[in-house]
């Protein structure tokens, strides 16, 4: 089944501060929307809106043309919204393994099950063990997830969104951070997630090369607003998204480095 | 399998469970006498009310101070039911099952209209319902007998009179008392093991992950409020089970062996001390605290004889068996110093460092 995705106006006011205004944006199955902007646009604010980690201040979130604005993360999550952070977010104290089982459990809808042990349930193990395997860390299997460097944790929060299998793939800037030999992997992954016509996916991204080679349509976020949205070459092009952000960007770029 | 694939880990510890274990399942035998047969029973009630705390607290990351409530109203709900009925069998279960289900109301409650609120604010909720619920114990006489509680008879074969055995081989003698033992032992081994279980289920990963990262757990889907709430309710109502294996082998339920605030706080210590979210450290933890509470003082008695018999007067004085509850107070401070994950958290990691 294939799935829509819909913002309606979404804002969300801090205060007097308005982190993202009145955002209106239809995602269509099929197509990566890379999601650009300076930082403090509101990019991650509009996911965690999207995803059900913050509640709008106005304006609807609509799933398969459902409003789901008043739902709960969880139920969020359970309708197909899957979610990498920004900030790697993951349960330290378990091991690598235990983690993405936990995504796949949460998957197969066996959130109460306290008769089996663990050991027995066979078909989570499995699962799991495929997903650590597609962003290359059964090697780490056995490792508590706080005991990884920093790539093996970006990739571990890519592998619980996997894990899920969602219908809407969520990525906050996935590369962050990564060494070049780590970000291929992920990048990869997100290309061929690309071929499976019948999904979303949404990536927020700093890095232009990365946009370029995987975006079928970039969305620009200014002050929370959205100022340019359609096909990558005509926004990269647009005078609006010129100044707004990649006049910019060589800038911060350098402030980065 | 009967470990729930959660083995103790860690040579000595495992040594360590299996002396306790065995040592409490021949308790009778080895230690004639009424009171190290309290110790025993005591030792075994400790174990299953700990580790159903570490189910919360350990596991769920859930800070509860209503864990003597629940405790207290399984001990009621034998004593009201075997005081009220006399002492049969039926009346004894349908005190049991009376107060596994208003643990279970009760837990439900609170956890449903509480466990949304930050820990902090939980802990305080439960502090203030567990003393209300004190309070109301002690001034509903005519149901709980008030601040005297109440003795009760229980059914034939487990009363003190009661011969099983009278002198059989090796002199063996086993009277009701022994079967009341055993009766506590045993139903703490099941059901620490279903403990096991549970926390080795999926759905014990998920009270881990949630006690690791709520935030995380909610976006992959779980409701962690729901899940909280269970755990809650399945702490209440082993407590529940201690409470009433506990009144069962003291023949007597009382504000003071039931819902008193040391209780909760022994609990506390114990878990601290043996290591949280492990619950074996629950056994290890009851063993030490109810020995130490127990024999200390008999063992600083011996001490100060001992010293004052050779001069020492000044340095004997430390070893008056009256301080040793500050003793006993040094003692936990330096475990909790030495060891912070608790004493199975230590054995566990030697292997590693």
């Amino acid at each position: 089944m294939s799935v829509s995705l819909e913002t309606r106006d979404l804002t969300i006011r801090f205060g007097g501060h308005v982190a993202v205004d009145h955002v209106s944006c239809v995602f269509r199955p099929g197509e990566l929307t890379a999601i650009v902007g300076p930082n403090g646009a509101g990019k991650t604010t509009y996911f965690n809106l999207i995803s059900g980690q913050l509640r709008a201040s106005e304006g609807q979130v609509l799933l398969d043309g459902a409003d789901i604005t008043a739902e709960s993360a969880p139920l969020r999550a359970r309708r197909g919204l899957g979610r990498a952070f920004q900030l790697t977010n993951l349960f330290p104290n378990l091991t690598v393994a235990e983690n993405v089982r936990l995504a796949v459990q949460a998957k197969s809808g066996a959130h109460y099950d306290m008769l089996r042990p663990w050991s027995l349930r066979r078909d989570l193990i499995a699962r799991a063990d495929e997903i650590l395997e597609s962003v290359a860390l059964e090697s780490r299997r056995a490792h508590t997830a706080a005991a990884l460097s920093h790539g093996d944790q970006r990739k571990l929060e890519v592998a619980l969104m996997m894990a899920l299998e969602p219908r809407v793939y969520m990525f906050d800037e996935p590369t962050a951070g990564m060494s070049v030999d780590e970000a291929p992997i992920v990048l990869d992954l997100i290309a061929r997630l690309k071929q499976d016509a019948s999904k979303i996916i949404l990536l927020v991204e700093h890095k232009m090369d990365v946009v370029r080679s995987l975006a079928d349509r970039i969305m620009v976020l200014t002050n929370g607003a959205c100022v340019a949205d359609g096909e990558p070459a005509a926004v990269i092009a647009s005078p609006v998204v010129q100044e707004a952000y990649l006049g910019i960007a060589p800038k911060e770029k350098g402030n980065a480095a | 399998m009967i470990l729930s694939g959660n083995p103790p880990r860690g040579k000595l510890l495992t040594a360590l469970l299996i002396l306790v274990v065995v040592v409490l399942a021949l308790a009778p035998f080895l230690f004639p006498g009424s009171k190290p047969a309290n110790v025993a029973a005591k030792i075994c009630v400790f174990a299953l009310l700990v580790a159903s705390y570490d189910l919360l607290l350990g596991y769920a990351g859930i800070v509860s101070f209503a864990h003597t409530m629940f405790f207290g109203i399984g001990a009621y709900g034998i004593a009201i039911t075997l005081y009220a009925l006399g002492p049969s069998w039926g009346a004894m279960a349908l005190g049991l099952g009376a107060a596994v289900v208003v643990a279970a109301v009760f837990a439900l409650a609170i956890g449903l209209f509480s466990l949304r609120v930050q820990t902090i604010f939980f802990a305080m909720v439960t502090l203030a319902v567990a003393s209300a619920f004190a309070v109301l114990a002690s001034q509903l006489s005519w149901l709980t007998g008030g601040e005297d509680g109440r003795t009760f008879r229980v059914p034939e074969v487990l009363r003190p009179g009661f011969r099983l055995i009278e002198n059989g081989p090796f002199g063996i003698t086993i009277s009701g008392r022994t079967l009341s033992y055993y009766l506590v032992f045993c139903s703490v081994v099941v059901l620490f093991l279903v403990m096991l279980r549970i926390v080795e289920s999926p759905f014990g990963r998920v009270l881990q992950a949630i006690r690791e990262n709520p935030f995380r757990a909610e976006a992959l889907g779980y409701r962690i409020i729901y899940h909280r709430t269970l755990a809650n309710v399945l702490a209440a109502v082993f407590a529940a089970c201690a409470g009433a294996l506990n009144a069962l082998w003291l023949r007597y339920t009382g504000p003071d062996t039931s819902l008193s605030f040391n209780i909760m706080i022994d609990i506390l210590l114990i878990v601290v001390i043996g290591g949280m979210g492990t619950l074996y450290g629950a056994i290890i933890g009851a063993a030490l605290f109810v020995l130490a509470e127990n024999y200390l003082q008999t063992l600083m008695g011996a001490a100060f004889g001992a010293l004052n018999a050779s001069g020492a007067g000044f340095v004997a004085n430390f070893f008056n068996p009256d301080r040793w509850l500050l003793w006993l107070g040094i003692l936990f401070i330096f475990s909790v110093y030495f060891f912070p994950t608790g004493i199975v958290g230590k054995l566990r990691a030697e292997p590693k460092s």
